[in-house]
């Protein structure tokens, strides 16, 4: 592989390992702060990318359709959090997993009576559909570049709320000890609302903004979700650093792998989970006993 | 003076910046009740976690037998013969008693990983079951359901499993805990009786439990060793009173 | 710790009578899809074993159910036929092997972790054969030539049978059920149990519980494989979404539907979601929507599964006050 081209693959892994990690993150908040696994957060991931495309039926413009279509998903994960997720703070894990597990059913059926099952796709904005020119005759495409940079403005935003707003102190306080935020006073209810539609809303976020690049179509949140359900567990249940170097690693896995060994693309992902288990059972980041 | 039965080797054990147990060198004689005794926090729970394998030492060694056990895991110090009860009941609460300490019998089979034959036919292991359940004063209560039981009778039942294991060395986390005067009465009694046959290493708080039976006392403050010696010597040690007795009294 | 009540034992008997001397009142329509959910009984029991009386909650058992199947298929590619007494021990040691090589690197997990890995290896082998032209890709493949079990020129069972192959997956039902019983009353099925209620407890008692688990993950994978064996056997095909997490989880709600931890329970589950998808497919263009309302409902409403509903329901009885005369719920 020339270097050119190898360029061109690091560039595709950071923006695949940045949407990942919007998707990832507000996995492993909801788990760490809540305690909740969400196998449907898949679903605000495709319902983000099919809002924007409906959206963009109307508006014509990708950036008010993305501005209209966040507050959307997010009141989406409030009320599905209010609805269902709200009844399984005491359950069991596996009580979680089937109720999420029924969500999807639910969520993916809907989608296909909304919008049906073909594949759609949205157009990239006249301003960025340009090419960066890499060499004489190798470009790359200007709207993944301004995907990594938007992603990395939001990573950076949501380091700031955690480790330096009020807020983010008490989501802090929640993830590593719940019972005694409560006994604070604090509002825990709320405060997992908030948590759960903010997930949701970096979750659809991804599905809007990678909308152009991945296309539109059924099933591409089970997709998301599994995936990052790895890079949640790489990087250690309930941290964001571990979810940003879990979603980096990922996304190297995952392009490279398609490149390298094209027959087994899919399995690289899973086989550098293995690796990872193999050295730390909880994760990069995780804390050992839970 | 016998080779002590259990050593620990400036023993420590850090939890990120908290030094919950740090420097503790202590020898425990066979046959010997040695109770360990300090305010809350001191690191008494931590030390009996180091000595059962349920936690990792930071730094120090622990010899038993003169086997260097030191990083093992709970269930193999198990088999080398040491009990362990919990502070926080631990027990099986969908099983009966007599499962439960059928359980805790199997486990001197030479191997569990048997799939055909019932369990129940194991005549040892129905033996050792029923004669922990005897011992603990749980005879009546065989077949009764764990989680129906008194607080009493389910930490009787926490002492019967460990006894269930033919342990030598018991590690008794205070088996006392929660319990009224009556009961207290009764643990004693039974801790005395296993005394005779068994060495023990005993936290307690009853400080009338443990100037009854122990044989030694160590007090540990703030995760380190202050003082070790006999009941007289305790009782009777200034340093002490301040530390620990001496603010009991005052609490009174 | 697992028992069951003589009310219990005889009421097995008797819905295993029924079930035998069901096929003269069942078409052909019917009677494959009785035996479709007899098999997806076993299924449904092997996650029992591991999610009911060991506390592993693997969400990932269909990889060895659909494994099963495509070494079934892949062994009768290039054959006119086969002697099933080697093509069943084949595909049950790859299933065993599989889930050997999976369990290691799950039971180091516990929890929510546990959970994730057991997905993920799944999907592992998921694109694996997604993505196998070879064997048929996303569409899968057709195993046309069927193992048997003659020896020479005598066939004692004729498999390709619908009518025999019922009662084969029925005596097949029967023997995995008595087989886990066995299991569960023999000290390694004590050790599970108590993993299950209380596994640090277990551990302090002397037992090394990583060793038991991985132990039980490979009975509960190996078992599943049969399960699988026998419907790539009934159906005659085999794809990638025998191995895909909705399999899994499908199979979850039948445990879970029918109770877990109490064994007959999730063959009963089986056979409870087995006819309503059936229903639904008739009724309504969107089965799924459905389905996943009932899942969730399920979750909800009635966690203890339909074996527990008698003992539900006498709870609730009573709690009727004494003199109230019969008001409706």
């Amino acid at each position: 592989m020339d270097f050119t081209s190898f360029l061109i693959q690091l560039l595709n892994s950071v923006q695949y390992g940045f949407l990942l990690f919007l998707v990832a993150s507000g996995l492993t908040l909801v788990f760490g702060i809540m305690g909740i696994i969400n196998l449907a957060h898949g679903a605000f991931y495709m319902f983000g990318a099919y809002i924007v495309w409906w959206l963009f039926g109307f508006t014509e413009s990708l950036t008010l359709s993305i501005l209209l279509g966040v507050p959307l998903i997010m009141l989406l994960g409030l009320a599905i959090e209010r609805l269902a997720i709200a009844h399984l703070y005491q359950r069991d894990h596996l009580y979680q997993v089937l109720l999420t597990f029924g969500m999807i059913l639910v969520l993916n059926e809907c989608q296909k009576i909304f919008w049906g099952t073909d594949f759609y796709s949205v157009p990239v904005p006249e301003v960025l559909s340009g090419s960066i020119p890499l060499t004489e005759n190798q470009v790359y495409p200007v709207y993944r570049v301004f995907i990594s940079i938007v992603c990395m403005l939001i990573a950076a935003g949501m380091y700031l709320l955690i480790q330096k707003t009020r807020l983010g102190m008490t989501i802090r306080a929640g993830a590593s000890n719940r019972e005694m935020v409560q006994a604070l006073g604090v509002n825990i209810n709320w405060v997992f609302a908030v948590v759960f539609s903010l997930g949701a809303g970096l979750a659809g976020f991804a599905g809007m903004i990678g909308a152009p690049v991945s296309s539109v179509y059924p099933g591409m949140g089970d997709q998301i979700l599994i995936i990052s359900f790895v890079v949640v567990v790489i990087g250690g249940i309930g941290s964001i650093k571990g979810a940003f170097i879990g979603a980096m690693l990922i996304g190297l896995a995952d392009t490279f792998g398609k490149v390298l060994v094209p027959d087994f693309a899919s399995m690289a992902v899973y086989a550098t989970m293995a690796v990872i288990l193999l050295w730390r059972p909880q994760g990069l980041f995780g804390q050992s006993a839970h | 003076m016998s080779e002590p039965l259990l050593t620990t080797e400036r023993l420590g054990k850090q939890f990120g910046a908290l030094r919950a147990v740090f420097g503790v060198s202590l020898e425990f004689e066979p046959g010997v009740v040695h109770a360990i005794i300090g305010p809350n926090g001191a690191g008494k729970t931590t030390l009996i976690n180091l000595l059962s394998g349920n936690l990792l030492p930071s730094d120090g060694r622990i010899h038993y037998r003169g086997q260097d056990i030191t990083g093992m895991s709970p269930d193999r110090i198990s088999q080398l013969g040491v009990g362990r009860s919990f502070q926080k009941t631990n027990i099986f609460p969908t099983f009966t008693c007599f499962e439960n300490c059928w359980l805790a019998a199997q486990s001197r089979r030479p191997s569990s990983m048997r799939f055909f034959r019932p369990a129940r036919r194991l005549a040892d292991v129905e033996a050792r079951a029923l004669g922990a359940l005897e011992t603990c004063g749980l005879g009546e209560r065989r077949d009764t359901l764990a989680a129906e039981m008194s607080y009493g009778e389910q930490r009787q039942l926490e002492i019967g499993m460990m006894l269930a294991t033919e342990p030598d060395l018991l590690l008794l986390d205070e088996p006392l805990a929660g319990m009224g005067s009556e009961e207290a009465t009764q643990v004693i009694g039974l801790l005395r009786r296993l005394a005779e046959e068994h060495t023990l290493i005993l936290i307690e708080h009853d400080m009338d439990a443990v100037f009854a039976i122990a044989d030694l006392i160590t007090v540990m403050v703030n995760g380190e060793v202050l003082e070790t010696g006999s009941v007289e010597q305790i009782r009777n040690s200034a340093e002490v009173q301040q530390a620990y007795l001496g603010v009991e009294e005052d609490e009174v | 710790m697992f028992r069951t009540s003589l009310t219990t034992n005889l009421i097995l008997i008797g819905l295993l009578v029924v079930l035998a001397a069901l096929p003269p009142f069942l078409g052909i329509y019917y009677g494959n899809l009785v035996t479709r959910l007899m098999i997806l009984g076993i299924f449904a029991m092997s996650l029992d074993l591991l999610i009911g009386f060991t506390g592993l909650v693997s969400f990932g058992h269909a990889a060895f159910f659909g494994l099963s199947g495509y070494i079934l298929g892949i062994l009768m590619m290039d054959t006119e036929t086969a002697s099933i007494y080697w093509v069943l021990p084949a595909c049950l040691g790859v299933t065993a092997l599989a889930s050997l090589v999976i369990g290691w690197f799950s039971v180091r997990t516990s929890g929510i972790y546990f959970i994730m890995i057991t997905l993920a290896f799944a999907q592992m082998l998921f694109y694996f054969f997604n993505e196998n032209t070879a064997l048929g890709g996303s569409d899968g493949m057709f195993i046309f030539a069927k193992p048997t079990l003659a020896i020479g020129s005598w066939n004692p069972i004729d498999l390709e049978d619908h009518h025999t192959f019922y009662y084969v997956v029925l005596v097949s039902l029967i023997l995995s059920y008595l087989g886990l019983r066995r299991l569960l009353n023999a000290p390694f099925g004590q050790v599970i149990q108590g993993i299950r209620t209380n596994e640090d407890r277990t551990r302090a008692l002397g037992f090394a519980t990583r060793r038991y688990k991985l132990v039980s993950f490979i009975i509960a994978g190996t078992l599943a494989g049969f399960a699988g064996f026998l419907e790539a056997m009934h159906t005659s095909i085999i794809s990638p979404a025998h191995l895909g997490w909705h399999e899994s989880g499908n199979v979850m709600m039948t445990v879970i539907l029918g109770g877990i931890g109490t064994l007959h329970g999730p063959v009963l589950g089986a056979f409870a979601f087995g006819f309503l998808h059936d229903w639904l497919q008739d009724v309504t263009q969107h089965p799924t929507l459905y389905m996943g309302i009932f899942v969730i409902a399920v979750v909800l409403f009635l966690p203890r599964g339909i074996a527990g509903l008698p003992a539900d329901i006498a709870r609730w009885l009573r709690r009727k006050p004494p003199g109230d005369g019969g008001s409706p719920p």
